[in-house]
């Protein structure tokens, strides 16, 4: 195990810039799509079915085939391997064979001269369905029986018997709605053909191993066959785990079937469609607690829309489990998850994972349970948290380090939440129309892949005899920073600057086997994994110049540039190059796997997590009562990165996951017709945050302890966490609605709150309150 | 007559001939110039992240504009000046400051925010941040390092290609024919008008941010083009004795000033109706001559009394605005006829108010659009004019609210029975931007808080002493 801890020094901790910064802003980051387009490119198009459920009749293809500039067409039959692009299970077809699933489900590819001779081949496509039952929603799953797997449940004590004894007993409901990734660049694959049937892809995938792997599968083909490679995506969030894998098998299959180069880029739309989403969530609660709004029980029942196939439902809905929790202590708790499948796109991993959907149930309770008792609900909350309430979690880990307390003490302090609070009631006491909210929540995420298997990353490090290094690792860069975090690492374990470390695209050929960069594991794992290798080389560097100078290794340090060997220093440059010519290896590959964890899926207990990361945001609203429209007047964050390898990168991905969570629970909304098309499928429809929605008043600050936990350099991740902070701005917005109603009544507010939700929510809590 | 397009780039003359005419400006830079800096996000002109920068000459200087050049056709750079964000080199103050401020993360979505930025620089009074950058989305950052750069950053002086547009302008009008596909960029009302006559199943293009669409989107190949933007006589805005007269080919960008002097809720309909880079291509006639139920205008024009000049050869035809609108897709325009102009009746000592209702309140096309204009004397209703967009297959007046309204005392009490009223005018749909319900309830809401001086609404909380 490498040494992870000690104090930071070099170029560790400080707030470089991203390393693309300089090439982004002159348009000279090179994405998918930029590549100079290699000779006799053929371009893909992939049919979609404009079916939720039908059975395929007949499919002819003849007119496609003739179409001018046609190069290939290729169905389910022409698949020479497996028909299936499926992370786990086996159960995502490249294209549909006797049945259609969704609407925009994969029937067939069509590769031409140009993308407009492609698309427009592919509409002469003749194909006869027979339509079968579709079931669209939860509801018709559920009466259906139509599931992924069978429900998941995980039990502390004896909630049920709980609640039943306790002094006060509250229920509810509450629907989540999905999320679109939203990625800015869409799905993109470009494979070339190499020789004795080998393809090299260069795809846009958060999982380039997995992309590896199913393509291989579908080809027919030994993985060392298939080379997958990746520099930057243009945004990810979890859309590029396992959703790649579709595009690029197409595109490899034209290649190696061609003998041509072959590009399959998917517009806005077509992504939209095809591509899946954050689950949406139906949640049911029920809370018993005393007078002073401590929880006695606790049980939750969630639901999700898994969408046609299992993709990664079950870990995710797990990790909605996990984080139903979230930063409260359960005396006794019943959380049941249903998975349910339905004739829709099959919904995916987006940043939280499952995580953000399974928070928002026990959010809500908090908020009605000091509605019900009259009291502030951050007095619902602090009693309640971890390290107050208890340290005990429902699966089974004890939280051993939970500063949530005072993490939530600073910031209600430094946001003056109950001075605001105060005023807010004054204030909307003296405004008819318009409403204000303030809420103060906290977030706990647990960090490792839940499959523990995942946990582990692999680095290759080369020094050249110049003193330069090359890095490479499994994970990807998507524009959250990682390749410049592990640069830092690395440049620091060798006393170098950054500039004689190049970052060089992830490739399969290069480190194999990895996970994929997520479940905000980028710079844990990959960190490590790095610092593994550079150790080593390291450690073969100390013992050459201990020996050369006659020294202790112990006595040799690199740092500046300059490698320190008791008395005697000496550039770096010059020992390597003396290394090499005493024939010492200068390159490593390094490994590391997270120590400490185990889970046992079948009875829901273990140790799934390394650590926790924390956080807590106050946010407050104003509602128009009249129109439900809405804003978000100010934020205040305090979040943990642990002792961060890069605050201003840090500082990014919190302000970014918070307006992206604040987007999830606001104006995202994904609307579907009842024959399952989805109608929001392009920006015009589909509306993530713009620039004025960001609050006008927004203040993060970076909570000050190193993680107890060996992480690398005692830092925290980061990528997730931070999205669910907005549940702050869910919450102020419930409040401001239960205020149109003088807190007679808890709002039904379901998520997305758009303006419609809210108007109808005001409407509803002022008619049951009399005031209507 | 030229068929040959010519623009400027990088200070260099691109001469183009046989091209595809509805070629889309960022697909020649991208896959015809191989310049792949300038990105594909949406193709509808939604996320900016193809924003390039369009100069014209402008009363002899160079005015530029930020424009979406997934939705430009290539024939509408003709003797313009374009801008890419590899114009600027990579040092640029604009590129320095966002790089300063850790403004990018995917960095896909950024040279768009370059573009915007610098286009901003060259404003003489640039717009509020929040406002310059409503057409560019980010869904990394949170927009916050990118603000911070924005607001670090001053004025930008450059040199312009004053001398090498003035060359251009000199040159014929531009017709082009490719595989039978034709273009034409008339330079004056005569050759519109021939040309018009000549062509009358012609699609007539002002700013493309909606027919762009039908390339981008529908992939429809559009035969016959006529694009208005050359046209001189459609480019004047003028008071006249019946009000105020708009060209057809006045970009929103343009009108914006002379709209808000009329009523402060226009100039903020305007603001919202697109970001600075629809509004720097889109046109108010084309916005009503295309006659989408969703347009933003028509509603605040209806309710202005605002009249539509048609013209057709050498006659000309004016008609009240919500008699154009005759069905959903639908319009009265004949063949060869095209829109000249509107007029704006002065608004007098009316009462006068335009609301927009959707999800997010900057780049969104409204659930629901309100234009409310009245006449009160001693105390009574005179008159009324009440449109809605949103509400039915098209722009619409609604005549039950309106009679309720007039001869009636301006209270609270007339106002709830107007409210009640819109009921009987409109059985609005559900969509994916609204229910029928929420519709209806906000229509007379809307009406409610306009009556109770609230019309400010959340987007002034700031504004508001907490």
């Amino acid at each position: 195990m490498p040494d992870a801890g000690g104090p930071a020094t070099g170029v560790v901790s400080r707030p470089i810039k991203h390393d693309s910064a300089e090439k982004h802003v002159a348009g000279r980051a090179t994405y998918i799509d930029d590549i100079p387009e290699p000779a006799g490119l053929v371009h893909l198009y992939i049919a979609q079915s404009p079916k939720a459920h039908a059975r395929i009749l007949a499919m002819d293809l003849s007119a496609v085939r003739t179409a001018p500039g046609v190069v290939d067409v290729i169905s389910a039959a022409d698949v020479p391997g497996k028909n299936d692009v499926s992370p786990v299970v086996g159960d995502d077809p490249l294209f549909a064979e006797d049945r259609v699933q969704f609407v925009g489900q994969s029937l067939f590819a069509v590769a031409a001269e140009s993308l407009a001779q492609a698309r427009a081949a592919a509409a002469l496509a003749r194909i006869d369905y027979e339509d079968l039952p579709a079931i669209l929603t939860q509801d018709a799953a559920r009466a259906a029986g139509s599931v992924i797997e069978a429900a998941q449940e995980m039990r502390l004590g004896d909630a049920p018997a709980a609640i039943a004894a306790a002094s006060r007993r509250l229920s509810g409901t509450l629907a989540i709605g999905g999320q679109d990734h939203f990625y800015l660049e869409g799905q993109i694959a470009l494979a070339t053909p190499r020789e004795d049937g080998d393809v090299h892809v260069w795809c846009s995938t958060q999982h380039p191993t997995e992309v590896q792997h199913n393509i291989a599968k579908v080809l027919g083909v030994r993985d060392h066959a298939v080379t997958v490679e990746v520099r930057r995506m243009g945004g990810g969030f979890g859309g590029k785990e396992s959703q790649p894998a579709l595009f690029a098998a197409a595109a490899a299959l034209i290649a190696v079937r061609t003998g041509r180069p072959a590009k399959l880029r998917l517009d806005r739309d077509d992504d939209m469609v095809m591509t899946g989403k954050r689950h949406d969530f139906e949640t049911g609660w029920e809370a018993g607690f005393d007078e002073a709004g401590r929880l006695t029980g606790y049980a939750v029942e969630m639901g999700s829309r898994c969408g046609y196939s299992a993709d990664l439902s079950m870990a995710i809905n797990d990790r909605a489990m996990f984080h139903s929790d979230n930063a409260y202590a359960l005396p006794a708790a019943e959380i049941r998850s249903h998975r349910w499948r339905t004739h829709t796109v099959s919904n995916t991993a987006f940043r939280g994972f499952g995580g953000p959907q399974g928070m928002m149930g026990i959010e809500r309770a908090m908020d009605a349970i000091a509605l019900d008792l009259g009291i502030d609900p951050l007095d619902v909350r602090k009693a309640n948290l971890y390290g107050v309430a208890g340290l005990q979690t429902p699966y089974g880990q004890t939280v051993d380090d939970a500063p949530i307390l005072e993490l939530i003490e600073r910031l209600e302090a430094t946001s003056a939440y109950r001075r605001r609070r105060a005023a807010i009631a004054d204030w909307n006491a003296k405004n008819r129309w318009l409403k204000r909210g303030i809420a103060l929540t906290p977030v706990k995420f647990g960090i490792s892949f839940t499959a523990t298997h995942l946990n582990q990353a692999g680095a290759l490090i080369h020094v050249y005899t110049d003193g330069s290094v090359m890095l490479n690792h499994g994970g990807t860069e998507m524009g959250q920073g990682l390749y410049q975090k592990v640069a830092q690492v690395v440049a620091d374990a060798f006393g170098i600057g950054l500039d004689r470390v190049r970052i060089t695209a992830t490739a399969t050929d290069k480190v194999p086997n990895t996970s994929a960069t997520a479940a905000s594991s980028g710079s844990d794992l990959n960190g490590m994994a790095a610092l593994d290798a550079a150790n080593q080389i390291k450690a073969r560097l100390t013992a050459f110049a201990a020996e050369k100078w006659g020294v202790d290794p112990a006595a040799v340090t690199f740092a500046g540039g300059m490698v320190r060997c008791g008395t005697e220093t000496q550039d770096f440059t010059t020992l390597v190059r003396e290394a090499w010519f005493n024939r010492i290896g200068l390159s490593a590959a390094g490994f590391y796997r997270t120590p400490d964890i185990h889970y046992d899926r079948a009875t829901h207990q273990g140790r799934p997590f390394f650590y926790y990361a924390w956080g807590a945001a106050c946010s407050e609203v104003i509602i128009d009562t009249l129109t439900g429209e809405n804003r978000c007047l100010r934020a205040d964050i305090l979040h943990d990165c642990g002792a961060s390898l890069n605050p201003a990168i840090d500082l990014g991905q919190i302000e970014g996951g918070f307006i992206q969570g604040m987007g999830w629970l606001t104006t995202e909304e994904l609307v579907w017709d009842d024959q399952g098309a989805l109608k929001t499928h392009a920006p015009s429809t589909y509306k993530i945050p713009a620039c004025s929605d960001r609050p006008p008043i927004l203040h993060i600050d970076l909570w000050d302890q190193p993680n107890p936990a060996a992480t690398i350099r005692r830092s925290k991740a980061v990528g997730e966490p931070p999205l669910m902070l907005a549940i702050s701005v869910f919450s102020a917005l419930t409040q401001a609605v239960a205020a149109a109603g003088d807190f007679k009544i808890m709002p039904t507010l379901d998520a997305p709150a758009t303006p419609e939700r809210i108007l109808m929510a005001v409407d509803d809590v002022r008619r049951r309150a009399g005031l209507s | 007559m030229r068929d040959t397009v010519r623009f400027l780039l990088d200070g260099e003359v691109v001469e183009l001939s046989g091209i595809d005419p509805t070629m889309t400006v960022l697909n020649w830079l991208r896959y015809e110039r191989r310049r792949t800096g300038t990105k594909e996000g949406c193709a509808e002109g939604d996320c900016g992240a193809c924003t390039v920068a369009v100069g014209e000459l402008e009363d002899g200087a160079v005015r530029w504009r930020a424009v979406n050049a997934c939705i430009l056709f290539l024939p509408m750079l003709d003797g313009k000046a374009l801008k890419t964000v590899e114009s600027l080199g990579g040092k640029h103050p604009v590129q320095t400051a966002l790089v300063e401020h850790h403004a990018s993360q995917c960095g896909f979505c950024t040279p768009g925010f370059v573009m915007s930025l610098w286009v901003r620089g060259r404003e003489k009074q640039p717009l509020p941040v929040n406002d310059s950058l409503a057409g560019n989305l980010c869904r990394c950052t949170g927009y916050g390092p990118i603000v911070a750069a924005a607001e670090a950053l001053g004025p930008t002086l450059e040199d312009d290609p004053v001398e090498a547009l003035t060359a251009l302008a000199a040159a014929p009008s531009l017709a082009v024919e490719t595989d039978g596909r034709r273009w034409f960029s008339p330079r004056s009302l005569s050759e519109l008008t021939d040309l018009a006559e000549q062509h009358p199943e012609a699609v007539i293009l002002a700013g493309a941010t909606d027919v762009g669409l039908w390339v981008t989107k529908q992939h429809r190949r559009l035969e016959t083009v006529i694009w208005i933007g050359a046209v001189h006589e459609l480019q004047t805005i003028s008071q006249t004795p019946e009000g105020l007269r708009i060209g057809a080919g006045i970009r929103y960008g343009d009108a914006l000033d002379v709209l808000r002097g009329l009523h402060p809720d226009l100039g903020e309909l305007l603001r919202r109706l697109g970001s600075v880079q629809v509004r720097s291509s889109g046109t108010l006639g084309g916005n009503i001559a295309n006659g989408s139920p969703i347009g933003d205008m028509p509603p605040a024009l209806i309710a202005l009394g605002a009249k539509l000049v048609l013209r057709k050869g050498a006659t000309t035809r004016s008609l009240p605005l919500e008699d154009y609108f005759i069905a959903y897709g639908k319009q009265d325009r004949r063949p060869g006829e095209f829109v000249e102009a509107l007029v704006i009746p002065p608004l007098g000592d009316r009462l006068f108010h335009v609301a927009k209702l959707s999800k997010r309140f900057d780049q969104d096309i409204s659930a629901v659009c309100a234009g409310f204009s009245v006449a009160v004397k001693d105390g009574i209703v005179s008159d009324a004019r009440i449109a809605f967009g949103g509400m039915a297959a098209t722009p619409k007046r609604a005549a039950a609210c309106e009679a309720a309204l007039t001869g009636r005392p301006w209270t609270e009490e007339t106002i709830e029975a107007a409210a009640r009223a819109l009921a009987e005018d409109f059985t609005p749909l559900d969509d994916m931007r609204a229910s029928a319900a929420y519709r209806l309830t906000t229509a007379g809401n809307l009406l409610r808080r306009w009556f109770a001086g609230q019309t400010a609404g959340v987007l002034a909380a700031e504004a508001i002493d907490a």
